[in-house]
């Protein structure tokens, strides 16, 4: 690709971002909707929180780490009906409870995997499985119970957009900063032991530790949307940006920020759609724009689409 | 710096197992400076193991290594590493100077940037492999062979002592086995030290002037004229050997032209 590509290209990134901008304006006008106090944090929110998942969830899509976020996710529900249980409807324990109760099912996978014959993936399938079993199970348990308080926690399976507050918002921004900021600062070292990583332990990277911080920034991120997109989607938002903006891109500079607008795009617009009525939940919503996104991606994009693809073939068949 | 020992790599009773079952079995290995070695065997004869047991990147049940007369982690930016091909995913969105770039990253320390000088010494690797045009190309565009240059480009930048290679010549086209001889060549009138794990005996005579025979334990180590014997071979292989006969019967002749192929390389 020449400069003026690379140029031309990182033009219509730009233009794109500006485009999903203008779209509060345009929904105010075309929909007649009104961006209240709450509906500003909603869509910032979703918005902030889908460029996050966009950004990080590319290490995730090339380090072929799909399946780990969804067990993360998943694995989160019983820690946060636990937490709940134990102190309350706090979210700040609430996510905490969702972290150690992720963690301790990874933990489990890898013990699986070292101790007996299963496969990585089984093992990861049954953990998910049985730890949402377990979550649902709890939550079951705790709506029988005669006590308020507890309607919030169901938001945690498909996600709840409305229930969004200024310091849920705050909350997204500052992790999000300083998990972008990380990325940044380790671009290099994520780069490499992302591609190979064999090379990178020879070389004398403290290649585990990179590795570990890495999978733990994707953690934290599943953790942060839990609330907004719930335990089930969330990982649709970590990965269908980032595979989407592979499409369009041959460069990972370009792949993230691609990714971070996509994102976005989606996280704001589901996140705005399904808080206009409450019986819509939030994570669907967000998931379907979400893979729109990556429809038109998978067919439109050049070189990797599959309409470039028929267009290359075509021609050597009249011929 | 260099003369601490007069040996790039010494190997003693190094034994790797994977569950139990040995890849490799008390081997003793001494590497001269200056060397162009081979690594041959059968597969599963623990080749590939051993270049990884000696970088650490597998586990050693036993053993010791020492690059120069030092252990791994003081000589590490003495050594440098090119992987298998098919160990990393080519559609990766990066392109081949970026990855050649990759081998500085080391040198650069944390948090910086690459520099115009990294990009000028990539470009320049980038050149010697014949790849200049190619720079900007994303690496799942070139072909197998033009993707083991990449590779080579990035352990050429690395400057190292001594260079470990996984296979290069595994699945690449001629030119592309011209251009990594040639780089070989260059790199030992440089008084560099290259290990390559090889598949093809019939051009060891050719390409190198030593030779290990391993399968599981190492079955004889010195120059190919001395070692490259139709004898160590057979015990090399074990029965497989006729089969070896009956294909390539220039092998069964090796022993008494090695000598003189292996000073008298050049095209």
């Amino acid at each position: 690709m020449s400069q003026a590509q690379e140029r031309l290209s990182w033009l219509w990134i730009g233009l794109l971002a500006l485009l999903g901008m203008a779209l509060i304006p345009f929904s105010q006008w075309a929909f007649g909707i009104n961006y209240d106090y709450t509906l500003r944090n909603v869509a910032l929110g979703g918005a902030l929180l889908g460029a996050v998942t966009g950004f990080i969830g590319c290490f995730a899509v090339l380090r072929r780490e799909s399946l780990v976020g969804d067990t993360v996710s998943h694995a989160a529900l019983p820690g946060v009906a636990i937490a709940f249980l134990l102190a309350g409807r706090q979210m700040s324990l609430l996510l905490l409870g969702a972290a150690a109760s992720s963690w301790l099912g990874i933990q489990l996978v890898q013990g699986l995997v070292r101790t007996t014959r299963l496969k990585r993936e089984a093992a990861m399938a049954i953990v998910l499985a049985a730890w949402f079993a377990f979550g649902l199970a709890l939550l079951s348990y705790i709506q029988n119970r005669a006590d308020a308080g507890q309607a919030g926690l169901k938001s945690f399976i498909f996600g709840q957009a409305a229930a969004i507050i200024e310091s849920d918002v705050q909350l997204i921004g500052l992790v999000g900063s300083a998990l972008v900021a990380l990325v940044v600062l380790f671009w290099k070292e994520f780069k490499l032991i992302t591609f190979d990583i064999e090379f990178a332990r020879a070389d004398g990277h403290p290649v585990n530790a990179l590795s570990v911080l890495l999978s733990t920034l994707i953690v934290i991120v599943i953790i942060l949307g839990l609330q907004l997109a719930g335990v089930v989607l969330v990982v649709g938002l970590l990965i269908a940006p980032a595979s989407a903006a592979r499409q369009w891109t041959q460069r990972l500079e370009k792949m993230v920020i691609l990714a971070a607008v996509f994102g976005a795009l989606s996280g704001g617009s589901g996140a705005v759609i399904s808080a206009l009525d409450a019986d819509i939940p939030t994570g669907p919503m967000i998931i379907v724009a979400a893979f729109t996104i990556v429809l038109i991606s998978l067919v439109f994009a050049p070189q990797r689409g599959i309409l470039w693809a028929r267009r290359r073939v075509a021609p050597s068949q009249d011929a | 710096m260099n003369n601490i020992s007069a040996y790039a790599l010494e190997i003693d009773d190094l034994t790797v197992a994977y569950n139990s079952k040995p890849a490799l079995w008390d081997v003793d290995l001494r590497v001269p400076q200056g060397v162009m070695m081979a690594i041959v065997g059968p597969n599963g004869a623990g080749k590939s193991t051993l270049i990884k047991a000696a970088l650490s990147l597998v586990p050693r049940t036993a053993g010791t290594v020492r690059f120069f007369g030092q252990p791994y982690d003081k000589a590490r930016s003495m050594v440098g590493y090119v992987p298998q091909r098919s160990s990393v995913d080519w559609d990766f969105p990066t392109t081949a100077l970026d990855v050649v770039m990759m081998g500085l990253y080391g040198r650069l320390g944390w948090f910086r940037r690459p520099s115009k000088a990294t990009r000028q010494a990539a470009l320049q690797a980038l050149d010697q492999v014949g790849l200049a045009d190619f720079a900007q190309r994303q690496i799942g565009q070139l072909s197998g062979g033009q993707q083991q240059r990449v590779f080579l480009a990035r352990a050429l930048v690395q400057d190292a002592s001594l260079y470990f290679m996984d296979e290069p010549f595994a699945a690449v086209d001629a030119v592309t086995e011209r251009a990594i001889v040639a780089v070989l060549h260059a790199l030992r009138a440089r008084g560099k030290t290259v290990i390559v794990v090889h598949h093809d005996l019939q051009t060891v005579s050719e390409y190198f002037d030593w030779v290990a025979l391993l399968n599981v334990r190492l079955i004889a180590s010195g120059s190919v004229a001395n070692t490259f014997t139709q004898d160590n071979l057979r015990r090399t292989y074990g029965g497989r050997v006729a089969l070896i006969d009956q294909h390539n019967e220039n092998i069964v002749q090796l022993p008494n032209t090695a000598s003189a192929q292996a000073v008298g390389f050049g095209d």
